[in-house]
């Protein structure tokens, strides 16, 4: 990995008393994972619309143009494309420009300069211009925004060679995953669960955990019957459906949090979807062509013979994203993440004479 | 109570005070461009010399490149045929720390900064997508999505400025490029952040075939500057003293911290858009024959003649070392390039991802298999061209080619 770890990324030691683990947000985390940023290196630079003055609409850059001056931390023209377009010419500069994209769809006029540019200058130059650039993007639905404030717009970054692509699911990887990522000497795709923001898990703002590098996947809850893999927003409706199956079915679903859709990290899926031979992809982001597609894909090509059923999705409609009062039928939920479980072929046959409740510790390996 | 009433506006305050931000008068453009060739402006003998040498090695330049495409050599050349005024003027404003940021068009102003003309065509030719060092040079990429580049320069002439550092960028664009919204937006934040930027508009009269009367209403492309906030300059983009003056101009300007500028030169694209173009479709043989009457070769020249600083001994020297340069970038673009095709996944990221290395890996299986086989399918893949199927290791190095 590009991205520097370990105590590298910690802002110092710091009294017992200062360090402790207390309720925080992912909002507070991704703050706190800026300042830190700004304050370890003179070249980061976090720009865009309404993060100065206002400290972003979601606050996430909130205090930052306080602490760090304008300079530092500015409110730019609504522009999209100029804004990622002046990030290029930073990063060519030698800079780490931070920026934001206010809300996903929001994104979309500067698509051009990501794909034409921000994907391409370091292969263009042959590594001479490396694009050490971090953009932010606020993403997915269940916050009730209206039209244009909820796209899970990750799919078409995954479709652009020379873009990394992350997305946090726990308050400890949204400030760990966003240091990687400013340190990282390639383009990040930053995709911020807008849901999860407010999250809250025990954090400490002085010590943050360390957590593994862009590229890595994490399983969050080991299992043996089944592997979702997820990330971002369908974490926690993972994990809720993981509790569900196993407090009502005795099933022991294994849970795969992606943080990183590029680089995939396909070892720690296959050996998860080789201990158990079952896999189900859970993403709000559409089917059709979407991130479990690829997963999907590459799951079956490499655990043909372990599985025990066909790769399943659970994924959002292949429809433009529903208005807020329809869009609780839109995302996937702990009941359609369990339905998909169920479909799993747990009578097949090629399991005969095993008991029910055998099935999650008989993995496909067994055959 | 009414609402008129209870708001009290009976009592009517007069509205908050409006007055325009700052004065348009000072950005507006002259009425006719800057000409100062043929017009005995006090000039520069000296530099009148080393533009028309510029020019004439330009147009060499320009024509061995349009004949290296007939032969095969380039998959295609936009020439700047007719505007090589603009193109050296460009490169010449600018001193050694600064960066000029070019169009697909602008291979010459980058020749003219001192580029080697064979990596500068590489893009052209095919064989990388940008031949030279854009870091060492501060050139940056030929710039094929029009107008995007321009923001670039934005953002580095603004990075310089914050690193207290003394740089100015100068981002070339086409008549065309001025429609697209990426001009609207670098413009716009050039301005703001008043960044030491020069935006050069050369006016060629076409975008491939579309005049600039359905480009654009505006009463001309300097015009545009403004709406936002910054001068318009327009030259006569065939007068290579005026163009140099007024983009010098810019460029100190902009050095001095007096912000971004627009300059628009009004010149004609002399050849179709590219080899593959066949421009009789669109336009009058008559407006280009009017137009060669004001080649900025023909212009250069003649002010030289006639003021004494050039005779047929001087101009058939500058010939020669103008078909010198084209006989020497023959000979090496008839060279085969040296192709790498694993250099294909070692700039993708700074660290190959795991699937890149498998398909990196299935590559030189591929180009080994090939080679012990002797069969031409590899070569043929390839175009015929020598390839390294080397077994580098891939490194963190930054930089051009191990």
């Amino acid at each position: 990995m590009s991205t520097a770890t370990g105590t590298s990324l910690q802002p110092g030691a710091q009294p017992a008393r200062e360090s402790a683990r207390k309720p925080s947000t992912m909002a507070q985390a991704l703050n706190r994972a800026l300042r830190d940023a700004l304050a370890a290196d003179p070249d980061v630079h976090v720009f865009g619309e309404d993060v100065g003055t206002l400290g972003g609409v979601f606050r996430v850059t909130d205090g930052l143009a306080a602490e760090f001056g304008e300079n530092r931390c500015t409110d730019t023209p609504l522009a999209e494309a100029g804004i990622l377009g002046t990030a290029v010419g930073m990063a060519m500069y030698g800079m780490r420009p931070v920026v934001e994209m206010q809300f996903d769809a929001f994104a979309y006029p500067g698509f051009e300069q990501l794909v034409s540019h921000i994907s391409r200058m370091r292969n263009r130059t042959r590594g001479a211009l490396p694009m050490p650039l971090t953009v932010r993007v606020p993403y997915g639905g269940g916050i009730g925004g209206v039209e244009h404030h909820s796209d899970s717009s990750e799919a078409y970054y995954m479709a652009t060679p020379g873009l990394h692509v992350v997305t946090p699911a726990t308050v400890a990887d949204a400030y760990g995953l966003l240091r990687h990522s400013i340190a990282s000497d390639d383009p990040v795709i930053f995709l911020e669960p807008k849901r999860l923001y407010w999250g809250k898990d025990d954090w400490s703002p002085e010590q943050p955990d360390e957590v593994p590098g862009i590229g890595r996947a994490v399983v969050r809850r080991p299992g043996t019957s089944a592997t979702l893999i997820t990330y971002g927003p369908s974490l926690p409706v993972c994990m809720d459906a993981a509790e569900a199956a196993a407090r009502d079915e005795g099933l022991e679903l294994e849970v795969v949090d992606l943080r990183s859709l590029v680089p995939f990290d396909e070892e720690t899926v296959v050996a998860s979807v080789r201990r158990t031979g079952r896999a189900v992809v859970v993403h709000e982001s559409t089917g059709f062509a979407g991130p479990g597609a690829e997963v999907a894909a590459r799951v079956s090509e490499r655990c043909f013979h372990h599985l025990e059923a066909p790769v399943l999705r659970v994924a959002g409609f292949d429809i433009p994203y529903p208005p807020p009062m329809l869009e609780q039928h839109h995302l996937p939920d702990v009941d359609r993440v369990l339905d998909a479980v169920a479909r799993l072929q747990w009578e097949s046959e090629w399991r005969a004479g095993e008991a029910a409740g055998d099935a999650g510790r008989a993995g496909g390996g067994d055959r | 109570m009414t609402v008129l009433e209870q708001s009290g506006a009976y009592h009517l305050a007069p509205p908050p005070a409006w007055r325009p931000r700052r004065d348009p008068a000072p950005l507006l453009p002259d009425r006719e461009p800057l000409r100062l060739l043929g017009t005995g402006a006090e000039l520069d003998g000296d530099l009148l010399h080393e533009l028309y040498g510029h020019l004439v090695r330009g147009r060499r330049f320009n024509e061995q490149a349009t004949a290296l495409t007939k032969q095969g050599r380039l998959a295609v050349y936009p020439s700047s045929t007719g505007q090589e005024a603009a193109e050296v003027a460009a490169a010449l404003a600018l001193r050694e720390q600064d960066w000029l940021f070019p169009s697909y068009r602008d291979t010459l102003a980058a020749v003219a900064r001192g580029l080697d003309p064979v990596a500068v065509l590489s893009l052209l030719r095919g064989d990388w997508h940008s031949g030279y060092d854009s870091r060492a040079s501060r050139v940056a990429p030929l710039s094929t999505p029009l107008a995007t580049q321009l923001p670039h320069a934005v953002g580095l002439a603004h990075a310089a400025r914050l690193k207290g550092d003394d740089v100015v960028a100068l981002a070339m664009v086409g008549d065309g490029g001025t429609s697209e919204g990426d001009f609207h937006e670098a413009l716009n934040f050039a301005a703001v952040w008043q960044a030491p930027v020069v935006f050069l508009v050369q006016n060629n009269g076409f975008a491939i075939s579309v005049p600039l009367a359905k480009q654009t209403a505006a009463p001309s492309l300097a015009h545009k500057a403004v709406g936002y906030g910054m001068p318009g300059r327009l030259v006569d983009g065939n007068d290579a003293a005026a163009m140099h003056l007024v983009l010098t101009d810019a460029v100190e300007r902009a050095r001095r911290g007096e912000g971004p500028c627009l300059v628009e030169a009004v010149t004609y694209r002399l050849e179709a858009h590219t080899n593959a173009d066949d421009a009789t479709r669109y336009r009058e043989a008559a407006e280009v024959d009017a137009w060669r009457e004001h080649d900025p070769l023909v212009l250069m020249e003649r002010e030289l003649r006639t003021r004494g600083l050039l005779d047929d001994e001087g101009a058939r020297e500058a010939r020669e070392e103008a078909e010198r340069m084209a006989g020497d970038l023959r000979e090496r673009m008839h060279q085969e390039p040296d192709l790498h095709p694993m250099d294909l996944f070692d700039h993708v990221f700074a660290h190959r991802t795991a699937q890149l290395h498998q398909q990196a890996e299935r590559l030189r299986a591929e180009l080994e298999a090939a080679e012990a086989e002797g069969t031409p399918a590899a070569a043929e893949r390839h175009g015929g061209t020598r390839l390294h199927t080397d077994t580098r290791q891939h490194t963190d190095e930054q930089g051009g080619r191990k």
